[in-house]
């Protein structure tokens, strides 16, 4: 069927913030959407709250709205717009579950909207837990023995019945958010109640673990002729028990048999045809490996991370056809655009092998709990392709930027071959690691295999990896065994680090293209990975479209983690459509899946690889490019500079010495000498003590960080000799210091942060951002806010002013990001990064000013003034935005919500309207605050230095309503200073406490700030985790809370505040 | 490749040669010395022991595009025929060390133990693309480079794919009965795959398996409900006695299903014809559009042949499904009642079970001639 006739206006919801299990996957799934109804002529009107998308460009969609995805918000841009229809699949779970509440509240019918994709009654089968046992049951299909249940009690019955261990699954929630593994009734006591909390229906299912069993998925899409196909395998190297988002995961399944394959296929085809999606879809499966006993886990009927992981792996388009499909057309009618020659109606075949591996946070929360189970943890993940599973793995674990180069864990080496043994039974983010170890001090395959439940296929795979590290560091290097190990993912620089000779041979990278048919058919996909054989198809596909353009390669980001999102890859899509704009070839580099920049009609030719050094020069010696370009793809394309300088690159933007003198502490020193600007006073230590002798002679409070980070890693703000120690010995274990830490007196003033590009001669700032927490809590998880509102004339010029001075002294070309503190009357700079930063997407969209897309032409040589700008701060907008922070801690057990310097927020919204109150309002309504009293008390307890501002902030909350309740010497300030608040016992003091007061569920807000945070034994910490496990909104800063304070008295409600179409700004 | 403690063995050094001259160099895996083959390549990602023991592939050297190869060892279960049948086998890399339930040896013992050559560490890919541009080819493996090139050259060239049928074949009537069986087929054995005669049985039919030249008088005196013409090697058009015998039978009104080989060699009896595709269709992703149902499905293929579309006249029957890829001709419906042929596999083995409902649909027209021949 073509296009349905009665679709004209699409409504399309994207997946908000990014949090952990909602990443960067759905602005790829959702820039797809866009494009493709736009192609068809359909007028698209798209709501998201997350500015640093793709698909909230002004040029993505008719309409595009920046608005909290709520339910109200939504009625409300749906009264405005009136579309047609709404497409439920493609916005992740928030776009899923938005949909269902839009049937639900009887909005769709009352406005004849069609939903598209998959119907309330298809999602309703899929995610309601009962309802989806019944359906498996009435097609034959085998469930897990499972129950659901609303009351602990109900749970612990159950769990008798069956037998522990039981999984716990939360109904209706994202990533597995608040389920878990409870081997016993006390755990379940624990979990159970954890669940049916972070369910918003209070409901959790039981069910029985058949944890050690493989999990296998298949992303699955069918269209309204029930024509239906599977679009890729993949198999979880971690058996059953840990979220497929935390697992590596190999495509295509590599263990089972014709059989088993079919088996399960032809199951995923039954459920979705059972479910009625016309989409995609993807199946879980749970399978013995000892027989062909095999059970449904879960179906998301939607796309998913898996999908864009399948997309990525296999260079099939789900979200492209998934959209098509949802508008009318059947899979015989849509193109393979791969081929361009065959139809979307096949099942790719690969002629490779791909591994995607996790990026956890734990380096940020080093102190969170590092287990992994069915609430995943992953803030991102990258993906890798090669001609061998070794090859792949090797690649991936590059990818991941942990800096290896091996599956080999130095800190592993000094533990017995008992701990090794014991670690193995553990199951966390560094278990691959433990394998290895365990292989390389030879614990048998079958002891392995029956401690972890890891295929021995993979086993076996790995250790061929050991074996071949043992192999090359005995006796000559020949050539046959440098073939061997190359083709095993070995670098040359391993090989000769390990074998202590050089190469006999140098192998080259030779380039392979994805191009979903294993080479059946001549294809003309861009997309390639590199592998060691003879045949370099990229060098032939740029031989066949020379056209005398220029060639630039851009490195992408890598994997999403805090500090460095999307937000990079959003500049990086954005430089490359610049580049193609101007009349060049973009070339990308870059390895993860859930990306627009690595959608491969994006840029002239992807390169899918890890990005370090040697891995580029493979993409670089096959490119021969005419330039490339580093400051887009964040820290970690900025870390490639060296390298490429010394392989005489064209880098286009500043030169890598002034990014080496705007990061190294004593150049930069100089640097502001000479420009005259001031900053905090600062020191540098390599040692322990070398740190606590220069923090006394600044002046406690004093920040601690190392030098070359991103994000604030490694971070803290210091009060004591004992802070101060404490983070010397975390620094120094993980990291031999071959960079100082850096001391500096910590201001507590107004930070403030600008986005420039700079052409050599004149500068264009588009906008001063002020933040609303004062420093030393992180940039990025401040609320910013754009214009700034309590900053004079003088300050913003002076802002202008310094930044123009530092821009011109360090040679800026391209982009550049300033911060700044203000402080009793003086304007200090805390850093300058000559790159583009985080704000950089929102600031573009408010201002109207496509900063990167200028900043790229500025590389290739166009004058700020040619491009059409007059340089200097660009007038003020009209409108006001707010971008508030978001945090993933419910899914991050232990991790202390406790903000500081160290960034700890995964995603972002914007709030913008006509003016300051109403873009906040919308902010924290967009972050996930609830703007208007549900209960009765606002719980305060702050450290010391917090209390007197505590004052004013309890009486704002007072005049809204609220009651205050505070712990005892927060309680004794209060009260002495005229505010009645009433005191509470600590979780654990006698009852009542803390904990019977959450408990009651009386508590809307908690402030709570202490001197001493991060431990997990820490009572400030523990308490705040009890507010966060019980979704209770806890703010960390005075600035923050009162920023909330003065939105709930502000009055805004959606009857007062206008939905803003950006597209019209 | 093996691996001993620490040290890496590759087999012996082995060679792909083609007959345009390029060579190719990797290791040998399998049985030693030297075979010669018509050189295919197949996409299918799983399924390569019923790739090895399919008898379609008689007289070819196959290639996997998938370069994983021998995860899951190999088992008894998984035979779609007794023995192996294609002359020689080229992969990237073989697993020495599988994992799986059923696994009971590896490939490469598989290999040896049925005196296959085998080549692996080779780039498959590169070789895929040769054939796709150039063509499917002769080639040969060799463990044993010949001083003799020339003449080796020549061989190659040479080489041809004599009397598959008869090679393939049984040669006497086999049966396998059903209890109580609804119907009873005869299944002309052009090459059979196990799991045809699995999905008849399954469907409670009785087949007598008899041999691919049997006479039409031999074939009707058995009496059948129903005529399997089975998958099987080689070039229909060659085939001139069976197709001779075939016409003799589409006189009769006994209903007929024929797979593959068994569609083209019908198709010919009728009155159609059959070309040689460049480089074939092999693997289990080929979309084929069913135009009864208007449906595609994904199907298991693996033929170089193909029944030329235009040439099923108006008097002989139509197209009934279609290639979704390049068009080409997937199945007949023949105007003789109860008669359809498949160009796909629909009992797949490897591949996909998504076109089953075939031999149901066999199974009814043999039920409904039954009953009009009761009425008759």
């Amino acid at each position: 069927m073509p296009l349905r006739e009665d679709i004209k206006k699409v409504l399309v919801i994207g997946s908000g913030p990014i949090v952990i299990g909602q990443a960067a996957e759905f602005d790829y799934a959702g820039s797809q959407v866009c494009r493709t109804l736009k192609k068809e002529g359909l007028e698209v009107v798209l709501v998201n709250s997350n500015p640093a998308t793709i698909m909230t460009d002004k040029t993505m969609a008719d309409r595009v709205y920046i608005e909290p995805l709520t339910l109200p918000v939504l009625k409300k841009i749906i009264e405005i717009e009136r579309p047609d229809s709404i497409l439920s699949t493609l916005g992740g779970q928030m776009g899923l579950t938005l949909s269902m509440q839009l049937a639900k509240a009887g909005v769709l019918d009352e406005m004849g909207i069609k939903v598209l994709g998959a119907t309330p009654e298809t999602i309703n089968k899929a995610e309601d837990r009962q309802m989806f046992k019944d359906m498996l049951i009435s097609i034959g299909e085998p469930v897990i023995p499972s129950k659901v249940v609303n009351y602990i009690e109900g749970a612990l019955e159950y769990a008798e019945e069956i037998g522990y261990p039981v999984i716990v699954r939360p109904a209706y929630t994202l990533g597995g958010t608040g389920g878990g593994i409870a081997n016993n009734p006390d755990e379940l006591r624990i979990i159970g109640s954890d669940g049916l909390r972070q369910s918003p229906i209070t409901q959790i299912l039981v069910e029985k673990s058949v944890s050690g069993w493989k999990e296998i998925e298949f992303e699955v899409i069918r269209d309204s002729k029930n024509n239906t196909i599977t679009v890729c395998s993949m198999e979880n190297l971690d058996p059953v028990g840990v979220h497929t988002g935390d697992s590596i995961v190999v495509a295509p399944a590599v263990t089972l048999a014709d059989k088993e394959y079919q088996m399960l296929r032809s199951a995923s085809i039954k459920i979705i045809q059972e479910l009625g999606v016309e989409g995609g879809c993807n199946c879980q499966f749970a399978l013995d490996p000892d027989s062909f006993e095999y059970a449904v886990i879960e179906v998301n009927p939607r796309v998913s991370r898996s999908s864009a992981l399948a997309s990525k792996a296999t260079g099939y388009p789900i979200a492209k056809v998934a959209s098509k499909i949802a508008i009318g057309y059947t899979l015989d009618e849509i193109k393979n655009e791969v081929t361009g020659d065959t139809y979307a109606c096949f099942e790719p075949a690969l002629d490779y092998v791909v591994v995607k591996f996790p990026k956890w946070p734990f380096d940020k929360f080093v102190y969170a709990k590092r287990t992994l189970g069915t609430q995943m943890k992953a803030t991102g993940e990258v993906m890798a392709i090669g001609s061998f599973f070794e090859q792949a793995l090797m690649k991936a674990v590059r990818s991941i930027e942990l800096g290896l180069d091996t599956l080999e864990l130095k800190k592993l080496h000094d533990k017995s071959i008992l701990e090794i043994e014991e670690f193995l039974h553990s199951c966390d983010d560094e278990r691959i690691f433990v394998v290895y170890e365990a292989l390389r001090r030879g614990v048998p395959i079958d002891s392995i295999y029956n401690i972890t439940g890891i295929d021995r296929w993979f086993l076996s795979k790995i250790n061929n990896l050991v074996h071949m590290d043992k192999y090359l560091r005995e006796g000559e290097l020949t050539e046959i065994k440098y073939k061997d190990a190359k083709d095993m993912g070995f670098l040359d620089s391993t090989i000769e680090r390990l074998s202590g000779q050089k190469p006999p041979c140098r192998l080259k990278a030779a380039f392979k293209m994805v191009d979903t048919c294993a080479a059946e058919f001549e294809a003309e996909t861009p997309y390639f990975y590199a592998t060691f054989d003879e045949e370099n198809e990229a060098e032939e596909f740029i031989e066949k479209h020379e056209d005398g353009r220029k060639k630039i390669v851009v490195f992408g980001s890598g994997p999403i983690r805090i500090g460095q999102g999307i937000e990079f890859d959003y500049c990086s899509v954005h430089c490359i459509n610049a580049l193609r704009e101007s009349g060049h070839e973009a070339v990308i580099v870059n390895n993860n899946p859930e990306t627009v920049s690595t959608d491969f009609d994006i840029s002239d030719r992807l390169y899918f690889e890890p990005l370090t050094p040697e891995d580029i020069d493979g993409v670089l010696d096959t490119e021969k490019p005419d330039g490339v370009i580093v400051q887009f793809g964040g820290q970690t394309a900025i870390k490639t500079t060296k390298h490429l300088l010394e392989r005489g690159e064209n880098i286009l933007g500043t030169s890598a010495d002034s990014i080496d003198e705007a990061e190294d502490r004593e150049r930069f020193d100089a640097l502001l000498e000479r420009c005259d600007i001031p900053r905090p006073k600062g020191r540098t230590a390599f040692t322990t003590e070398e740190a606590v002798k220069a923090a006394n002679e600044l002046g406690y409070p004093v920040l601690l960080r190392p030098s070359y980070v991103l994000g604030g890693q490694n971070m803290i703000i210091a009060h004591s000799d004992g802070d101060v120690r404490e983070y010397m010995e975390i620094i120094t274990s993980t990291a031999d210091l071959e960079n100082p830490v850096l001391l500096d007196k910590y201001l507590m003033g107004t930070e403030i942060e600008v986005d420039a590009i700079s052409d050599g001669k004149d500068l264009l700032i588009p906008g001063i951002m002020e933040h609303i927490e004062r420093a030393g809590v992180h940039s990025g998880d401040s609320i910013s806010v754009y214009p700034p509102q309590s900053l004079s004339q003088e300050v913003k010029d002076k802002v202008v002013s310094y930044t123009e001075k530092l821009v011109r002294e360090l040679k800026v070309l391209g982009m550049v990001n300033i911060q700044y503190v203000y402080y009793n009357g003086e304007l200090y700079v805390i850093e300058v990064n000559p790159r583009s930063s985080r704000t950089v997407p929102y600031i573009s969209k408010v201002t109207n000013v496509p900063i990167v897309n200028l900043a790229t032409k500025v590389l290739l040589g166009s004058t700020i003034r040619d491009l059409g700008y007059e340089p200097g701060l660009v007038p003020e907008a009209s409108y006001v935005a707010v971008k508030v922070p978001v945090f993933s801690f419910p899914k991050l057990t232990d991790a202390d919500s406790q903000l500081g310097p160290e960034m700890k927020s995964t995603g972002e919204v914007l709030g913008i309207d006509r003016d300051f109150e109403s873009a906040l309002y919308k902010g924290l309504l967009g972050a996930g605050y609830e703007l208007h009293k549900v209960d009765d008390v606002v719980l305060f307890t702050v450290k010391d230095e917090d209390k007197p501002e505590a004052v004013p902030l309890a009486k704002k909350f007072i005049d809204f309503g609220y009651k205050i309740v505070a712990t005892e010497g927060t309680c004794k300030y209060l009260n002495a200073h005229g505010v009645k608040a009433e005191k509470i016992n600590y979780f654990d003091e006698d009852k009542p406490n803390t904990d019977t007061l959450f408990d009651s569920g009386a508590v809307d807000f908690v402030v709570s700030t202490s001197k001493i945070g991060r431990k997990p034994a820490t009572r400030s910490v523990q308490m705040r985790r009890k507010a966060i496990e019980r979704s209770i909104a806890t703010l960390t800063s005075i600035d923050t809370a009162n920023a909330l304070a003065n939105a709930l008295l502000s009055g805004k409600n959606l009857d007062n505040v206008q939905m803003v179409d950006i597209s019209k700004i | 490749m093996s691996r001993n403690s620490t040290q890496y063995e590759h087999g012996k050094p082995a060679y792909l040669i083609l007959e345009d001259g390029s060579v190719f160099s990797g290791w040998n895996l399998g049985a030693e010395g030297t075979a010669i083959g018509e050189v295919v390549f197949t996409t299918g990602m799983t399924g390569y022991q019923e790739t090895l023991t399919d008898p379609s592939y008689y007289g070819q050297i196959v290639t996997q595009t998938f370069p994983l190869i021998g995860n899951y060892g190999v088992n008894e279960a998984d035979r779609e025929s007794a023995k192996v049948w294609l002359n020689g086998y080229i992969i990237r890399e073989w697993c020495y060390e599988p994992s799986n339930f059923r696994s009971r040896s590896t490939l490469g013992e598989y290999l040896e133990s049925h005196g296959i050559v085998g080549i692996y560490d080779i780039d498959t890919r590169a070789l895929t693309r040769k054939l796709r541009s150039k063509g499917v080819m002769n080639g040969a493996i060799t463990t044993d480079m010949p001083d003799d090139k020339p003449g080796f050259m020549r061989e190659i060239k040479a080489y041809s794919i004599e009397e598959p049928l008869k090679a393939v074949s049984v040669k006497e009537r086999v049966t396998y009965n059903c209890a109580d069986p609804l119907c009873r087929i005869v299944m002309l054995d052009y090459g059979y795959k196990n799991n045809i005669l699995r999905s008849l049985n399954a469907r409670g039919c009785s087949v007598m398996i008899m041999p691919y030249d049997s006479s039409p008088q031999d074939i009707m005196a058995m009496k059948p409900d129903g005529i399997m013409l089975s998958n099987g090697p080689g070039d229909p058009s060659k085939e001139t006695e069976v197709i001779r015998n075939l016409a003799e039978l589409l006189k009769t009104d006994v209903p007929i299903l024929g797979i593959c080989l068994g569609h083209q060699l019908l198709a010919i009896a009728a009155g159609g014809r059959t070309e040689k595709l460049k480089y074939g269709h092999r693997g289990a992703n080929q979309p084929v559009m069913d135009m009864e149902k208007d449906r595609i499905y994904v199907t298991s293929q693996n033929h170089g042949y193909a029944v030329v579309g235009d040439s099923i006249t108006k008097d002989i029957g139509h197209v009934s499904h279609y290639n979704v890829n390049d068009g080409s001709c997937e199945g007949v419906g023949y105007n003789r009642p109860g008669t359809f042929t498949v160009q796909f596999h629909p009992e797949a083995c490897a591949g996909p079970h998504d076109t089953q409902y075939l031999f149901d649909r066999f199974l009814e027209n043999m039920l409904e001639y039954k009953k009009n021949k009761t009425i008759g």
